[in-house]
């Protein structure tokens, strides 16, 4: 079945010996013809089998190879590596807090370490049994002798080199002769495969490797140099879509506005704010000088408006409204001369003021103030006031103004 | 119509002793020009399945996952249920290959390989559901640690990115571990090709391999530090699949005996796939000889003593949600065995627990049809158990008002069975094209390579 594709054995006379190949039927004469050549001191040599005959490590006096110390290697190299990505990319680089674990826990990087150790080790042992067995080897000699196509069948052969110091045409072949072989033959060097690539396959490969550069070549241009066309956007998501957007151009209309103003006179549903009072802190032309209806004087509506004082108004305005906040007090140490301080509430100015203009200029802003009217809603804002009000009061109170019995406990 | 015309591989193999006859009855599936009728009406169905799944697929990408039926709160549906169970079905063979060469059971010989391949290319339809289900298939670099215009990098403390390590991992070394035990037995098919196609395409993968005993020496060596490799990876690959589910907080999920439970049931529905395999293929390519009653028989009983494991963690389910006291614990459970999902939940029982136990008669796991009608059950019933688990759990947890119930969609239905039409391709490739026996490991452990015993 082979006879097509084996190339006649070299002419002897052309190619030098390359050794003496016996032939064998059954593994056992094989394993007993080892151990002759073992010990006749042989040392260029090898058996050929269809599967690794039991015993014939000890039998040819094989070395225990180097192989697991390269998985060992590569399973620490693994280790190690895994172990620096994981704290390099989430703990270094780009800290990432995590349900509030320590930013470097150990045992949520344990699978990831265990899988890039067997990975590489897995690999590395792969690699690792072909260097050591000097694989891939496309050519031997013993690929021209006929009779050893049946090694991955049933046959089992033993190749003594003609490099062996040992070796002696005559002598070997008696000794070989001595092991009861099927048959013994003769092993010439391979001339006939050629060593040198074929040409057309080496002007390939230089093709392919020059062309393996040019995607490389184009990303360093891209990455080095400027371009005023559009980046190149494979996958679309969905970052373009067919619409109009605010504030783009829209020709279908007569203004040439995408957004769509107001129709005179529309008033949204919840915006029909009629009541000057309470929505502008206004009685007719002048500020209010009372609370509106619906805001009730109460401990209710005091505790909502300390709350909201403490959420919106301390920050700069300080917790007793001297305009001592943290911010304050962050932009005094800072010194850098531009800074407006915040007013301190208490001023008799501001006691003077009326409630309907205090109203406004929280609502509105004032100096370097900015207008809390969208974010604090409108009871909330009197409730505001009705606190500075408490707090401007118990800046011009005396000790008459307590109840009688708080007024005990001063004393 | 005499048998040979059907099947060619009825006949005796040649060869002058039992060596010869091993290469010839493995070699000649390989080698003939005309494979089985059986071999031409399955690779056309799966021909058939394997269209309507890149169909499917090419649909989902088109138009997004909405196309599937998950939808919050069951937002892993099929695609999820899918991955754990072709991921399951890998691990008999790695555990074949690997598990039982540490455990020197000899008789895996016979089966190793074509499981080893069922590992492979289970793995590759399993790896393709999550890659659909993150959204946008085509940004799975995310999900690996590539420096990118996001300076982002991956979150190494989640499950789903161990999942991404460990199954890549799984799926590289169960490659190398299939391609190394392939190489002699590739230098087989190289020495004994016909023709120069042949002989060159069997000679590049065989890697110039002579069979020489130093490289055998190396070779074995190789092979028992890849077995020892593999035998914690494969344990480890499912137990980090159940941590996707063992770390989220969702009754029915947060549970510690999710890692040995997931493995015991991999090994169980991967051991019935097994057999799903090698009843046919042993029927149709002649291999009666090498995959014996006796090898269907010894996977049945790990087929049962897996199963019996499975069924022991379905008990021990419902007793820790009883003991814990959690009262959401407690309703997961109930709501499993009689909430709207109950079909599911009987069928799986039916067919994980109650079933397999017919095994316990020597004629049935004797028989090798009904191996086959068991094996076919088992993985009916370990899809639902996959199924059983995500959808009750997703579909009623905490909240009443945020339940749901999960119904898969046609598009849904043509995955799944569409992913069969990949997995079926791939193998009956590998049967026409590959060894699908280990030659050389059964001519090791035939009674011919050790008579040399009888002389000492």
């Amino acid at each position: 079945m082979s006879d097509e594709h084996k190339h006649s054995p070299a002419q002897p006379s052309e190619a030098p010996l390359h050794g003496l190949l016996a032939e064998y039927d059954r593994p056992e004469q094989v394993l007993a013809a080892a151990k002759k050549i073992r010990d006749a001191g042989f040392t260029k040599w090898d058996t050929f089998t269809p599967f690794p005959v039991h015993g014939i490590d000890d039998a040819m006096g094989i070395k225990m190879t180097i192989l697991p110390w390269f998985t060992l290697c590569a399973g620490l190299t693994g280790l190690g590596s895994a172990i620096l990505l994981q704290w390099w990319t989430n703990a270094f680089d780009y800290p990432w807090l995590i349900s509030g674990k320590p930013m470097w826990s150990i045992p949520a990087n344990v699978p990831i370490m265990f899988e890039l150790t067997v990975l590489l080790s897995a690999i590395t042992t792969l690699v690792g049994m072909l260097m050591l067995n000097n694989l891939p080897l496309p050519s031997h000699p013993l690929d021209h002798v006929r009779r050893f196509a049946k090694v991955s069948d049933d046959k089992f052969f033993l190749l003594i080199e003609a490099s062996d110091p040992k070796f002696d045409d005559a002598d070997t072949r008696a000794l070989l002769n001595g092991t009861h072989p099927a048959a013994i033959e003769a092993v010439f060097e391979d001339r006939i495969t050629v060593d040198k690539l074929p040409t057309g396959l080496v002007y390939g490969l230089i093709i392919v490797a020059v062309m393996a550069v040019v995607p490389f070549a184009l990303a360093a241009k891209a990455r080095y140099t400027k371009s005023s066309g559009t980046r190149i956007h494979i996958i679309q998501d969905m970052d373009s879509q067919p619409k109009y957007k605010a504030q783009r151009e829209n020709p279908f209309f007569a203004d040439n506005r995408a957004t769509r103003p107001a129709i005179d006179g529309t008033v949204a549903v919840g915006d029909a704010r009629e009541d000057d009072h309470f929505y502008k802190g206004k009685q007719g032309d002048a500020w209010a000088r009372t609370f509106p209806s619906e805001i009730t004087l109460s401990e209710a509506t005091m505790d909502r408006g300390r709350q909201r004082f403490g959420i919106y108004c301390t920050p700069c305005h300080g917790q007793a409204g001297l305009g001592d906040g943290m911010v304050a007090k962050r932009a005094d140490s800072l010194a850098q001369g531009s800074w407006i301080p915040p007013t301190n509430i208490t001023q008799d100015y501001l006691r003077q003021m009326p409630v309907g203009q205090l109203f406004s200029e929280i609502s509105n802003g004032v100096r370097n103030m900015p207008a809390y009217g969208p974010q604090i809603k409108t009871e909330d804002r009197w409730a505001i006031i009705m606190y500075v009000r408490a707090l401007q009061r118990s800046k011009s109170g005396n000790v008459n103004d307590l109840p009688p019995d708080a007024r005990a406990s001063l004393k | 119509m005499a048998i040979s015309d059907v099947n060619p591989f009825e006949a005796p193999p040649k060869g002058a002793n039992m060596f010869a006859q091993i290469t010839d009855n493995v070699s000649r599936i390989a080698e003939t020009d005309k494979p089985p009728r059986a071999w031409y009406i399955a690779f056309g169905f799966a021909q058939i399945l394997l269209i309507i799944f890149f169909s499917s697929l090419g649909y989902v990408v088109w138009n997004g996952i909405g196309a599937w039926g998950n939808m919050m709160p069951v937002a892993w549906g099929f695609p999820i249920v899918n991955f754990v169970f072709w991921i399951g079905i890998g691990h008999a063979g790695t555990l074949i290959s690997a598990v039982l060469f540490l455990f020197r059971q000899n008789w895996r010989t016979a089966i190793n390989r074509f499981a080893e391949a069922m590992t492979i290319f289970a793995v590759v339809c399993a790896g393709i559901f999550p890659g659909m289900h993150i959204g946008r298939p085509w940004l799975p670099y995310y999900m690996f640690p590539i420096p990118n215009q996001m300076d982002m990098w991956p979150q190494f403390r989640s499950p789903l990115e161990w999942d991404v390590f460990a199954v890549s991992t799984y799926a590289t070394v169960s490659i190398l571990f299939w391609y190394m035990g392939m190489i002699p037995d590739f230098a087989t098919f190289r020495d004994r090709a016909t023709t120069t196609a042949r002989r060159v395409a069997y000679g590049i993968v065989a890697m110039g391999w002579r069979g020489s005993s130093r490289q055998w020496h190396v070779y074995e060596r190789a092979y028992l530090i890849l077995a020892a490799l593999a035998t914690p990876l494969v344990l480890s690959v499912h137990s980090v699949v159940s941590f996707d589910f063992a770390t989220a907080q969702l009754p029915g999920w947060h549970a510690t005996i999710f890692p040995p439970y997931f493995v015991a049931g991999a090994i169980f529905g991967g051991f019935a796939m097994v057999v799903t395999l090698a009843v046919p293929a042993r029927q149709f390519f002649g291999l009666k000889r090498i995959i014996t009653i006796r090898h269907l028989e010894l996977m049945n009983k790990v087929i049962m003593a897996t199963g019996l494991i499975v069924g022991y963690a379905y008990g021990m389910e419902f007793f820790i949600a009883w003991y814990s006291g959690g009262k959401y614990e407690q309703f997961t459970f109930i709501n499993r065995a009689f909430g709207p999902y109950a079909w599911a939940y009987w069928t799986m029982i039916s067919c994980n627990v109650i079933l397999p136990q017919l095994h316990w008669i020597p004629k049935f796991r004797q028989n090798p049809w009904c191996t086959l009608a068991i094996g076919l059950v088992v993985n009916v019933g370990m899809w639902f158990e996959r199924f059983v688990i995500i959808c009750t759990s997703l579909s009623r947890d905490f909240l009443p008002s945020s339940w749901g119930y999960f119904v898969p969609t046609p598009v849904d239905l043509a995955t799944l069975g569409g992913s069969f039409g990949l997995f079926f391709t791939l193998f009956l490739l590998f049967c026409r094209y590959l060894p699908m026996v280990a030659m050389a490991e059964v001519k090791a452990f035939s009674p011919a390579a050790h008579s040399h015993a009888d002389h000492h």
